[in-house]
């Protein structure tokens, strides 16, 4: 979205605007080309939502039909991590708009510092979420056919104990009641915090870059567009969690 | 009058530039990575013409196999009842993912917008393109799925069969998923446009009607396709790995990826339906030369049925096992959608009215628009309407009154808008006198094929059903002699634009006196749209002829 | 839909970029208030309000996530359009959820709520397992409470 290189060479009346190298031609001034980079990432970012969003509306449809289950599911999460989580991405929404500020006022030392910091934050989510993840596979909370905890209070309808000849050998005896309640709460909690782990994965990444970018100077209060976009995507990042936090690791 | 219209300056007859965006540099590599969002506009046009090209094959497919009961012709069953579960299916998901949806955004759309708001670009030149080869990967994903033997769901993908169903269903889910982004990305695109790069003196309401029209699309684009995205990829998980939210046999809620489906479905007939209202905008103006009438009314219309599609549709699950408070809610709700496109047909006819029209082959086709597109629009009350909805749910009145909005209205916009630009786009005219034969032969053919359907749908024959009852022969072997003739006037109309294709350049400008700001460049335009930056001076479709300082 | 500025803004508008807001003092001020809000929903989970918990939870996160959007992403500063767009986006997100909602607090479970486990009765080795019908009384008891 943002220029690169390749654009110098792109086109050749350059010197009617060589006062940035950074402008792109089918714009008249760079704050018009600012604010549309703005414009087009916060569609970006509504789409973004919306994408979480139908994550969102299906895990509140799945509650409401197993409200029991997902109770006693939630109970497996450990809540402290979570947490602890939501604290780190605060914390590193917090040095990001304080790099974005930085770059503002073109201070390469600090863009770097507090983007490196943010870097650091991603990676204590991340490292926390490892955790969080290798104790459920430990357990067998795991999401929709590979559940295979056995300590939950219904019994799973996952187990294909019945097979047919079960069903054939006794065909008026009703099964006990069972339930996909705890696989289907499971399958939302690593749906949901696993998409939001990619995008913590790939917010490091382009983190990364920008961080090199500024490291080279790249960055002024005259242009300034890469770290401003990077910031607004890291912070719906952090908002996403905001909610996942309450309700995955808080709900009663 | 008439001599005094030619006389406006506005018809330059300027030289034309020897180089212009066809020209301007050769060879592969030039075209396949372009930023030019002409060139760009060029390509998905190419695209989604093979698309419509493949998608007509499978409903001349789907018609033939029901010219009899016994699905035979010369002696041999044409398609077994599997083959014709797969050939509708693709006929329906090509149509609606491949075709219609970007097909008057991404083509004409991505040619006209920047020139019309006076701009050298769309906001985003590389997203433009990265977009369309999205559509490109889209696109291959479906045809392999389909050389795998296609899928066999209906363009819905209903759980819990397609769920359960063989063939490569999650690959033909996934096509779409990629299909969506790129819907998603050419919508974000023009919204930062409209905003950002108008002409300069160019208001919100000094926008031609095409802009507010494409503009109120995006919005439906942005909003509503992430949606179908995470249903898709629910529907694929569901699929892989049973993670229980669809499917009841796991405990999910069938219902609930209709509510998915539909929250971007819905919303998606007006991605498909808007852009050929806001072509229907330019004509109807231009071609009775007389100002628009009701502009700010059709503006806001566009916008607001852009905004009510997101609360209606429900209509779609009426007697899916949806709570009766919400079908009532939801029917009662879907009857906003007839305000603003009333609103629309009233204006246009208002415009039409004591205007000077002339019955040229792009505006014979918007008036084919405004009679194929209230056939349609007043079916769809009947539909909304719950109670007889009931009666006439999943039967061909439905097939009937969608192919009326989509084809009659969506796909007539878009032959019109192609043959109102195609001077602008080639630097060629076409054959008026083939013109005229074409649109004639497509509007006899579309109203035998489809005006038939809905006597078919409200005796009782279900859609999507191979076998019928031998009472509905008649009927059903005279909508197939319709598919034939419509197939013989797309035929000519491809035959006739692409021979205009093999003479040199002769398009003037402005060939029919248009006011936007296209006209005022050269045909085919430069690679930078402009000479120098156009100002807006005039509100559009003001056709008054400029009184010369001469 | 918004009061855009025109297209050709002057080079004097560019002012706006280097006009001073926010400032460390004040994010660090929002980042202690979100702490905070943290703190308390973790608090507030810690008691029954039966519903209310839910609310509470969705309430403090809004405040959080406006406070992030408001602040961190600079919606007050910034040119309305883009708050707008903001807004949108939650706003039809809204509309699917409580559309869905209605659907599902007032239909009638689409397994019957009395219907008693049963099985399909197979001749023996003709279906698979995948064939046999389980009703999930527990979900049904649960909502059939809440109906009626
Ligand atoms: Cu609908």
């Amino acid at each position: 979205m943002s220029t690169t290189s390749v654009d110098l060479h792109a086109h050749g009346h350059e010197a009617e605007h060589a006062h940035d190298p950074h402008h792109q031609h089918h714009f008249t001034t760079m704050e018009q080309q600012f604010d549309t980079s703005k414009i087009g990432m916060w569609l970006f970012l509504v789409t973004e939502v919306l994408l979480f969003g139908g994550l969102f509306v299906g895990f509140g449809m799945m509650q409401a039909r197993y409200p029991r289950e997902f109770v006693e599911a939630h109970t497996h999460l450990v809540r402290w991590q979570g947490a602890l989580n939501t604290v780190v991405l605060l914390i590193s929404s917090y040095t990001m708009v304080l790099a974005v500020n930085a770059a503002k006022k073109g201070i390469k030392s600090k863009q770097v510092l507090f983007l490196a910091l943010t870097i650091v934050c991603a990676c204590i989510f991340l490292v926390v979420k490892y955790f969080e993840y290798s104790h459920k596979f430990e357990e067998g909370w795991l999401p929709a056919k590979y559940y295979s905890y056995k300590g939950d209070s219904l019994p799973a309808c996952m187990e294909k104990s019945a097979g047919p000849e079960a069903a054939a050998a006794a065909p008026t005896t009703p099964p006990a009641p069972c339930t996909n309640g705890y696989a289907t709460f499971f399958s939302f909690y690593f749906m949901m915090t696993g998409l939001h782990g990619i995008h913590i994965l790939v917010g490091i990444i382009i983190l990364t870059w920008v961080l090199i970018r500024a490291n080279r100077g790249e960055f002024s209060s005259s242009y300034y567009t890469p770290v401003d976009l990077v910031g607004l995507y890291w912070h719906l990042v952090d908002m996403i969690w905001i909610y996942l936090f309450p309700l995955y690791y808080l709900i009663q | 009058m008439d001599q005094a219209i030619k006389t406006t300056p506005r018809i330059g007859d300027r030289p034309r530039p020897r180089k212009n965006y066809l020209n301007e540099t050769r060879g592969f590599k030039s075209w396949a990575f372009t930023l030019d969002h002409k060139r760009i506009g060029i390509m998905y046009l190419i695209g989604v013409l093979f698309s419509f090209l493949l998608g007509g094959i499978f409903a001349l497919l789907v018609r033939l196999t029901l010219l009899s009961p016994t699905h035979k012709i010369f002696g041999q069953v044409l398609l077994t009842a599997e083959q014709y579960n797969r050939v509708f299916t693709l006929h329906g998901a090509i149509m609606v993912f491949l075709f219609i949806i970007p097909a008057i955004p991404a083509s004409l759309g991505n040619f006209v917008l920047p020139l019309m708001l006076g701009a050298k670009d769309v906001a985003f030149p590389r997203l433009n393109l990265f977009s369309f080869y999205l559509w490109l990967t889209g696109a291959l994903m479906a045809l392999t799925a389909m050389v795998f033997g296609a899928v066999d769901t209906g363009w819905t993908f209903y759980t819990p069969y397609s769920t359960t169903t063989d063939g490569p269903v999650t690959l033909m889910t996934a096509a779409v998923f990629v299909l969506g982004f790129s819907s998603i990305f050419t919508g974000l695109n023009f919204i930062a446009t409209v905003h950002k790069l108008r002409a300069p003196g160019m208001g919100w309401f000094d926008l031609p009607l095409f802009i507010w029209g494409i503009y109120s699309t995006a919005v439906i684009q942005v909003l509503a396709t992430p949606v179908l995205g995470i249903t898709l990829v629910l529907l694929m998980l569901e699929r892989s790995f049973g993670i229980g939210i669809f499917d009841p046999r796991i405990g999910g809620d069938p219902v609930l990826f209709q509510h998915f489906f539909w929250f971007y479905s819905h919303p998606a007939v007006y991605i498909m339906i808007l852009p050929g209202m806001a072509i229907i905008s330019e004509l109807i103006p231009t071609f009775s030369q007389k100002t628009i009438f009701g502009y700010r009314a059709i503006a806001y219309s566009s916008v607001s049925l852009a905004l009510v599609s997101f609360i209606v549709w429900g209509h779609h699950m009426f007697v899916a096992g949806q709570s009766q408070l919400a079908t009532v809610v939801f029917s009662a709700l879907t009857f906003l959608v007839a305000i603003p496109s009333g609103v629309k047909v009233f204006n246009w006819l208002g415009t039409m009215y004591q205007g000077n029209i002339k019955l040229d082959t792009p505006m014979l086709y918007a008036m084919s628009f405004l009679v194929l597109f209230a056939i349609g629009g007043l079916t769809g009350i009947f539909l909304g309407t719950l109670a007889t909805d009931v009666h006439l749910t999943d039967t061909y009145f439905v097939v009937a009154h969608f192919h009326y909005v989509m084809m009659g209205s969506t796909v007539t916009a878009f032959i019109g808008g192609l043959h109102y630009w195609w001077p602008k786009m080639t630097g060629r005219m076409y054959s008026e006198k083939w013109g005229r034969v074409g649109c004639l032969l497509w509007n006899v053919g579309f109203n035998m094929t489809f005006l038939t359907q809905f006597f078919l749908g409200s005796k009782g024959m279900p859609r999507r059903y191979y076998n019928y009852l031998d009472q509905f022969q008649p009927l059903h072997a005279f909508s197939t002699v319709g598919s034939w003739i419509i197939g013989l006037g797309l035929f000519i109309t491809a035959a006739y634009l692409l021979a205009s294709l093999r003479k040199p350049a002769d398009a003037p400008d402005n060939p029919w006196n248009g006011t936007t700001l296209e006209w005022q460049t050269s045909s085919p335009p430069i690679t930078h749209n402009f000479e120098e930056q156009p100002v807006l001076e005039r509100e559009p479709y003001d056709y008054r002829p400029v009184v010369a300082a001469r | 839909m918004s009061t855009q500025t025109q297209t050709a803004t002057t080079h004097g508008a560019n002012a706006h970029a280097k006009h001073e807001h926010g400032g460390t003092a004040l994010y660090t001020k929002i980042l202690i208030a979100l702490l905070i809000l943290t703190a308390i929903t973790v608090f507030a989970a810690g008691f029954d309000f039966g519903q209310g918990n839910v609310v509470i939870a969705l309430v403090i996160a809004t405040i959080k996530a406006s406070l992030v959007g408001l602040f961190f992403m600079h919606l007050v500063w910034d040119k309305p359009v883009n708050a707008v767009i903001a807004m949108a986006g939650f706003l039809f997100l809204g509309i699917f959820i409580m559309f869905c909602l209605l659907d599902f607090n007032t239909r009638n479970n689409f397994i019957p709520q009395n219907m008693t486990p049963t099985l399909v009765p197979l001749a023996p080795g003709t279906a698979p397992a995948g064939n046999v019908i389980r009703t999930n009384p527990a979900a049904g008891q649960a909502e059939g409470g809440e109906k009626k």
